[in-house]
């Protein structure tokens, strides 16, 4: 089975040490974490780490469930990149020497919708905000002007699935605080 | 809540009691009471907590960091007896043991640093077999973590990948909490250990004491609802199977779901095998017995999963050892998969029924659902297969006509001398093997032995802690001569509370399953195999433990008999067939239904 790219977003408590744990399930599994992000969440106290992980979609059950199972961790979604609105984001800081040449800036602006952060004599800042790869072409593009530094971050990512995770906290919540007798039973399909 | 404050009451008198007794200076022990709860420190209240928890039985090993905690325990003598083992790994051992048989989640205590990493192999085994251990480590004084202070180990990050669960409390006001949360999470769902890193400071520490039993946490859902369509579709296939078969697992020992399964097997007429961890969860002369499942498994339960048309896994894992090679494993058959931990389910094998549920839960909705059928001819497949085991492996065996002693013979003894009544401790290895094979467990909880783990060095510190659990109950532990000296250092802790465990040491001065493996994988080139052993007796000797050794046939019976009677513990070393070998085998890479019964080097 071919490997593929997966963003996992898991809802956990706030604790020290969920990393680690997170971490730990990949490692064994010798899976490489493509990009991670950690951030709280719409619900209160919730904490979202979003994930970028490459592997098959049987390996990627078989993690998610495990990563479920860990005590802290509230829920975790699996999604392919077309079940997900997502971005990135890039800050590059280049030469004003370089970006001074030609239509250099213009063009940026124009066509890879970029936004300036800071112009000195000796550099400039621009932030980009996208896909991968749409980071990397502009990198690719600024590299003959002399690009001084180039930093990304991971992958920040909504679902497009209707059923929020509060909806999933609230059934998981009746499931084990009210256990009244003779109640175990009942249909949830 | 009418139990707690009773218990509470309780302690107070006792406290008076020894202040009173030994005219201690007032200041030191004086509770302070601020709102109706009482000022004690940290040692104090983690001892309390564990009280309020039902515990009574602690196995541990003090050192600096926690002698707080045990300078404490001195007052707590007459509600917690704290097993002082040799070492801390017997003490997790022993504390693991104590869970399996008793029910109760064991306790174990250890020190900062070595204290603590010495517990590593304790917890994975544990963590492997399901146990619910309590694992408190003592930690250094919170203002030094981090620092490489002396005995400072970062046990937190050590214990993650083996801990269901684990936390560091470095206030004391933090311990009743972290200590509720540990027994819940130890106990409920998947059990598993837990590990509770506590800094010095904060044991020295008051807090103002109150204590709340955790019965809910928002991020761990261990109950969970059953679906009913789930269960009806389960009960059709059920019904409609020709040949079906159980596989049940230690899932129905931990959620005592015995009689269900027996219910579910007598009424659909099902056929019952059982993991290495399973035994004893289902009668071993129930017509109904299908056998043990797996490497060194029954014949019958091996081969004819594979001729199986429905698998009804009840809390077991399809652990590589029972499956063998997974591309050849029941590919015929259509499975049902009864677990309550989602992460197993398809981990191993594709299931085409998941019921992510309790075993005793799940099983008590199946069984009016299922139809009251016999499989008689499907029942004939097993016995013909039984028999041909016999007449090839077991006869031999356990009823050998000439020749040095074997294991399945001594085992098969003890099983006859005990009326398969004892709790069975094993090692690992040969004895492990021909103790599951050959002794016939009756009640449930009887077996003490490493699974997954496969921890060499388990038995005898095991065997404290089950005969510790249950006095009542005769227990015998099955040890190899390698294992044994693993850790023979809790012949002392025998000694030091005379418990009388009876262990019995199948000597065939070899490490016998690697020499099995070299025997038949590697061209019977024994490396690092033959042991140069001591002489048990008098060793056991040393520890004031009465023993015998056996090497001759027509006194097995006789001296098998004279350690049953002892009273206090005993130790037989049996002098066992140098080379002998643990048949049938599925060897490593082969299908279940590959079975070798003869193998001549």
């Amino acid at each position: 089975m071919g490997k593929q790219e997966f963003t996992i977003s898991l809802f956990s408590e706030n604790h020290i040490g969920i990393l680690n744990q997170i971490t730990i399930i990949l490692t064994r599994r010798q899976i490489n974490i493509e990009s991670i992000t950690a951030s709280e969440s719409a619900v209160k106290g919730v904490h979202l780490l979003t994930l970028v992980v490459k592997t098959t979609s049987e390996m990627i059950r078989k993690v998610a469930r495990q990563m479920e199972k860990l005590v802290d961790v509230l829920k975790v979604f699996v999604h392919t990149s077309e079940e997900i609105i997502y971005q990135e984001i890039a800050l590059f800081k280049v030469t004003t020497k370089g970006m001074m040449s030609g239509n250099v800036i213009d063009h940026v602006v124009r066509t890879h919708n970029v936004r300036i952060l800071e112009v000195s004599p000796e550099y400039i800042v621009l932030e980009k905000t996208g896909h991968k790869a749409e980071i990397s072409e502009l990198l690719t593009h600024l590299e003959p002007f002399g690009v001084l530094q180039f930093a990304r971050s991971g992958r920040v990512a909504i679902t497009k699935q209707v059923k929020e995770l509060n909806s999933y906290l609230k059934e998981m919540d009746e499931a084990n605080r009210f256990k009244p007798e003779g109640t175990e039973i009942y249909n949830r399909n | 809540m009418k139990g707690e404050e009773i218990q509470d009451t309780r302690y107070k008198i006792q406290d008076t009691r020894k202040k009173t007794m030994k005219g201690q200076k007032e200041t030191q022990q004086e509770e302070v009471k601020v709102n109706g709860s009482e000022q004690i420190s940290g040692a104090e209240a983690l001892l309390k907590s564990l009280i309020t928890e039902g515990v009574d039985t602690i196995f541990g090993y003090p050192g600096g960091a926690i002698m707080p905690v045990y300078d404490k325990l001195l007052d707590f003598e007459g509600s917690i007896k704290h097993i002082l083992t040799r070492h801390e790994q017997g003490a997790a051992h022993a504390a693991q043991a104590y869970a399996m048989v008793t029910g109760k989640p064991g306790v174990c205590f250890a020190t900062s640093g070595p204290g603590s990493t010495n517990l590593i192999t304790g917890i994975a085994n544990a963590y492997l077999d399901s146990v619910p251990v309590v694992f408190i480590t003592a930690q250094v004084v919170s203002s030094l973590i981090g620092s490489d202070a002396f005995q400072e180990t970062d046990i937190l990050g050590v214990s993650m990948p083996v801990t269901k669960w684990n936390c560091q409390v470095k206030r004391s006001e933090e311990i009743p909490d972290a200590i509720a949360k540990g027994f819940y999470i130890a106990t409920s769902g998947r059990p598993g250990p837990v590990l509770i890193d506590i800094t010095k400071d904060a044991q020295i520490d008051n807090l103002s004491y109150n204590y709340k039993k955790c019965t809910y946490l928002r991020s761990y859902n261990p109950h969970i609802p059953l679906h009913t369509r789930e269960i009806e579709s389960a009960a059709i296939m059920i019904n409609h199977a020709d040949k079906p078969l159980i596989l049940a697992g230690h899932g129905v020992l931990i959620s005592k779901a015995e009689k269900e399964l027996r219910e579910f097997a007598e009424k659909t007429g099902i056929p019952v095998a059982l993991t290495l961890l399973g035994l004893s969860s289902f009668p071993a002369g129930h017509r109904l017995y299908a056998g043990f499942l797996g490497m060194h498994g029954n014949y019958g339960p091996n081969l004819l999963t594979n001729e199986a048309d429905l698998i009804i896994a009840v809390g077991m894992r399809f652990d590589d050892r029972v499956t063998g090679n997974l591309k050849k494993y029941a590919k015929q058959a259509r499975i049902i998969h009864i677990e309550i931990d989602n992460a197993e389910i398809n981990k191993n094998v594709q299931v085409d029924l998941e019921i992510h549920n309790d075993a005793k839960e799940a099983l008590s909705a199946l069984i009016p659902l299922v139809t009251k059928r016999t499989h008689e001819q499907w029942i004939r497949e097993f016995r013909i297969c039984d028999k041909t085991e016999y007449e090839k492996v077991i006869k031999s065996e356990t009823r050998p006509a000439e020749g040095d002693i074997r294991m399945g013979e001594v085992v098969n003894m003890v099983s006859e001398l005990t009326g398969g009544n004892a709790i069975i401790v094993t090692d690992v290895g040969q004895n492990q093997m021909s103790a599951a094979r050959y002794y016939k467990f009756t009640e449930p909880n009887s077996l003490v032995t490493s699974g997954g783990m496969g921890t060499m060095g388990f038995g005898l510190p095991a065997a404290v802690g089950a005969k510790t659990g249950r006095p009542d109950k005769e227990v015998i532990a099955f040890l190899g001569d390698g294992g044994f000296q693993m850790t023979m250092q809790e012949l002392g802790t025998i000694l030091h509370y005379n418990i009388p465990a009876k262990i019995i040491i199948l000597n065939n001065s070899f490490l016998g399953m690697v020499r099995q493996w070299q025997d038949m994988f590697f061209k019977k080139r024994y490396a690092s195999t033959e042991l140069i052993n001591p002489d048990f007796v008098m060793i056991a000797g040393g520890f004031g433990i009465p023993a015998k050794k056996v090497t001759e046939r027509e006194d097995l019976k006789k001296s098998l008999t004279e350690m049953l009677k002892a009273k206090g513990p005993y130790l037989l070393d049996i002098t066992i067939e140098k080379e002998g070998n643990v048949l049938p085998m599925v060897e490593p890479g082969a299908s279940v239904s590959e079975v070798t019964l003869n193998y001549k080097s």
